[in-house]
């Protein structure tokens, strides 16, 4: 007993800063990225070329976040430096829409309207379904459990059955042979629920969009409350995502 | 507690018909033996008999210019040896699973592909549900999958997933139970079939890569690793030293942590919360450090056909090498503090013992393997990249049970953290990536990449134009999710957990 405490003071409190401080990752670290389409050459198209997940549209410069990989396939294609990815890792957003970037300013998620807020905002309960995830998404979740990311600090918590749960949490392109069970576990979740969607894959099929074999994410009919970009997102997305959409990282309000 | 070398079963030269090469290595097709159906089957058998495995058997290409396509590695001489066959109209693959079981889940998956295998003794498709596609609006031409059924007195099943209790990929399990004990397990997977291999063929080269890294999403580098030395191989390019040595240091970095990850949910598993809060949080310090060269926790976008992307600069080799000497001081203390925790042994010892006999039969790779006594490790038996130059010493015991597979990862975790801290500290070699030429027409290529759960292997063959005409991808989790089903034999159902997480098969490897 005396060696546990022993390790336990040698290890000392390891959970992040965040959110009261803003987390530091490595420089290579590959967030939000910043577009500049006046750098665009006439004519090239370069980067949409180089793009894995048809991601990046040119003319004006886009970029579908809801569809990258966040490799740096589009980066290194880029002769005039166009488009950078930064270490920033807020990403998640409420639409579909706000997804996509240009030059502008980042739309990130906004939170629940005050009903749903007053009802989730302090006690989320979420079951993740994992509609053929490849266990990166599903790893990332799990970790922000860990004693690092400690998610129970905020009231969240992944539950094993639907019935306790106040929404899904879904990763992966959403093969055909788990379409049915996703669409199950939907419906045994009692109202009101939100739809979380994690990774490339649920947002937009990610390496797999195409497929006979997969739908392509979420099915349309699905309401999508939150969108969590990245292959996977870094647990720090995840956080600020969720976070944002309880309200409870001073973003403004639902309109 | 390893076996010596020497009494490692040694294949007779003399054998069957098949081209003999390097894992890693490339030949033209019409150097590939082409052989009758039973030639094939026997050729397999023969093989194995003495002491080769069987590393892939598979059909690749289209219906109607369709072939069958057998690897088998013979780790004592560190070689595969490959040999095809084309099944004429209406003829069928006789079965060598019943003399052969490790062939079980390829021939499977060749009858869910629409080759006739005739004499397996459980034909049942190994990721088409019916039921699955009848109630999406498909019609369906898949076989009907009935369980396999225990009947008599007091006995009873349990149905579990596909959704699970936690936040793990999609399965079925079915057990047949006489109170706890469990009499049989099957375990039926499926769900999470994304049309891999397809995509890995007629995408565009960029989704390929991309496609090849999420296999596995805890394997990338090890799948894209595999993926990138075929390609080499095909076009006969050694990527650089530079590059070599960090794709090493990748893939041990993510052996890293999913060991560390593991041994954090075996702990969880049996109520140890020190071990599991511990290793869960040191498992987030390796995917760190991948992070740190990569850019992305799980190292995706490091490799590149021909070499990396990224070197590692001064700086970050500073970094690292600060950082993982304290890591390795939390990690041994938590070993240790498992390790010798009374309640942590009781769970561990004696649950789910496969044996050596069983493990060799079923084809077992990896980690699982080598926790059953079988001295197999691709690093040091078919070294390809940096371990060519660098000697790995397989960790190996003997009791099969959950305490075996995890201090087999403990005793690997050690070893991958001097790996890395030694390849570190050198000063870093040059060349980060070779230009690849195209393709070598009409010509076949085998990798195989020693992942963290064991033999990855990819098989791509061309056509004569130089374009990609067939791909397979087999995850050392295809070769092991039987082993699970019999390592559960005769213990409790409560178990099931733990001894599910002591083998850790990825779903989505397997299902592809």
């Amino acid at each position: 007993m005396i060696d546990l405490f022993k390790a336990r003071l040698q290890q000392g409190g390891q959970t992040t800063a965040f959110p009261v401080a803003k987390a530091e990752l490595p420089a290579r670290f590959r967030g939000r990225p910043k577009l500049d389409g006046s750098k665009c050459r006439d004519g090239c198209n370069l980067c949409a070329e180089a793009c894995p997940t048809m991601a990046v549209s040119t003319r004006p410069l886009k970029l579908d976040l809801g569809a990258c990989l966040f490799c740096p396939a589009c980066q290194e294609a880029c002769p005039e430096g166009a488009i950078a990815f930064t270490a920033e890792h807020a990403l998640a957003t409420r639409t579909r829409e706000d997804l996509v970037v240009a030059d502008g300013e980042a739309k990130l998620a906004f939170a629940l309207d005050a009903a749903m807020q007053k009802l989730l905002g302090r006690s989320l309960k979420l079951r993740q379904v994992s509609a053929a995830g490849c266990n990166g998404c599903e790893a990332e979740l799990l970790a922000l459990s860990n004693v690092v990311f400690d998610l129970g600090r905020f009231g969240v918590q992944f539950v094993s059955s639907p019935r306790h749960a106040d929404g899904v949490v879904v990763t992966g392109p959403v093969s055909r042979n788990m379409e049915y069970a996703l669409r199950e576990t939907w419906a045994a979740v009692p109202s009101p629920k939100v739809v979380i969607a994690v990774g490339a894959c649920a947002i937009a099929g990610g390496p797999f969009a195409g497929s006979p074999a997969a739908l392509g994410g979420v099915p349309v009919d699905l309401p999508v409350h939150l969108y969590v970009p990245g292959c996977p997102p870094h647990p720090l997305t995840l956080l600020d995502g969720l976070l944002r959409l309880l309200g409870r990282l001073g973003a403004p309000k639902e309109k | 507690m390893g076996e010596p070398a020497a009494s490692r079963a040694s294949v007779e030269l003399s054998g069957p018909e098949v081209a003999w090469g390097k894992a890693g290595g490339a030949w033209p097709l019409a150097d590939v033996p082409e052989l009758t159906a039973s030639g094939l089957r026997s050729a397999c058998l023969e093989l194995c008999r003495s002491g080769a495995r069987l590393s892939a058997l598979c059909a690749l290409g289209p219906p109607g210019e369709r072939q069958l396509w057998a690897v088998v590695a013979d780790d004592v001489r560190g070689r595969v040896g490959l040999a095809k066959s084309r099944l004429g109209p209406g003829e069928a693959f006789p079965s060598v699973t019943s003399e052969l079981p490790q062939a079980q889940a390829f021939e499977r998956e060749l009858i869910e592909a629409g080759v006739a295998v005739e004499g397996h003794p459980w034909p049942k498709a190994l990721r088409r549900h019916r039921t699955l596609e009848e109630l999406g609006g498909r019609t369906s031409e898949a076989p009907p999958h009935p369980f396999f059924q225990v009947e008599g007195p007091g006995i009873h099943e349990v149905a579990v997933g596909p959704v699970h209790a936690g936040i793990i990929e999609p399965g079925h399990f079915r057990f047949q139970c006489h109170g706890e004990k469990v009499l049989s397990l099957e375990i039926q997977l499926g769900y999470q079939h994304r049309g891999a291999e397809e995509l890995l063929m007629r995408s565009p080269p960029p989704r390929r890569l991309s496609v090849a890294e999420s296999i596995a999403g805890d394997t990338a580098v090890g799948h894209a690793l595999a993926y990138c030395a075929a390609l080499e191989a095909l076009s006969g390019v050694e990527p650089p030293q530079g590059a070599q040595l960090l794709r090493g240091v990748a893939l041990e970095l993510e052996r890293l942590h999913n060991h560390v990850g593991d041994l954090g949910a075996l702990c969880n598993d049996v109520g140890y919360l020190p071990g599991a809060s511990w290793f869960g949080r040191l498992r987030g310090e390796m995917l760190n450090a991948l992070m740190e060269l990569s850019g992305n926790r799980f190292g995706r976008g490091l490799l590149l056909p021909g070499g990396v992307r990224f070197g590692a600069t001064p700086d970050q080799r500073r970094r690292l090498l600060a950082r993982l000497p304290l890591l390795e001081r939390d990690l041994r203390a938590t070993a240790r503090l498992t390790f010798d925790s009374a309640s942590v042994a009781s769970r561990f010892d004696h649950t789910g013992v496969l044996s050596r006999e069983l493990a060799a039969e079923l084809g077992l790779v990896g980690p699982a393997a080598r926790a059953s006594g079988r001295d197999l490790d691709l690093r040091r038996d078919h070294p390809a990249g940096i371990y060519r130059s660098v000697k790995v010493v397989p960790a190996v015991l003997s009791s099969g049970d959950v305490h075996a597979r995890a201090m087999v990862r403990w005793l690997e975790v050690e070893r991958s953290l001097a790996f890395v801290q030694e390849r570190l500290e050198k000063s870093p070699e040059r060349g980060l990536s070779e230009e690849l030429p195209g393709l070598r027409p009409s010509s076949v290529a085998v990798s195989m990449v020693e992942g963290f759960r064991g033999e990855i292997l990819h098989l791509a063959v061309t056509d004569s134009s130089g374009a990609i005409a067939g791909y397979k991808v087999v995850d050392p989790s295809f070769h092991n999710w039987f082993g699970l089903a019999m390592a559960m034999r005769g213990n409790h159902i409560s178990d099931f957990p733990l001894c599910n997480k002591s083998f850790n098969l990825s779903y989505a490897g397997h299902d592809l």
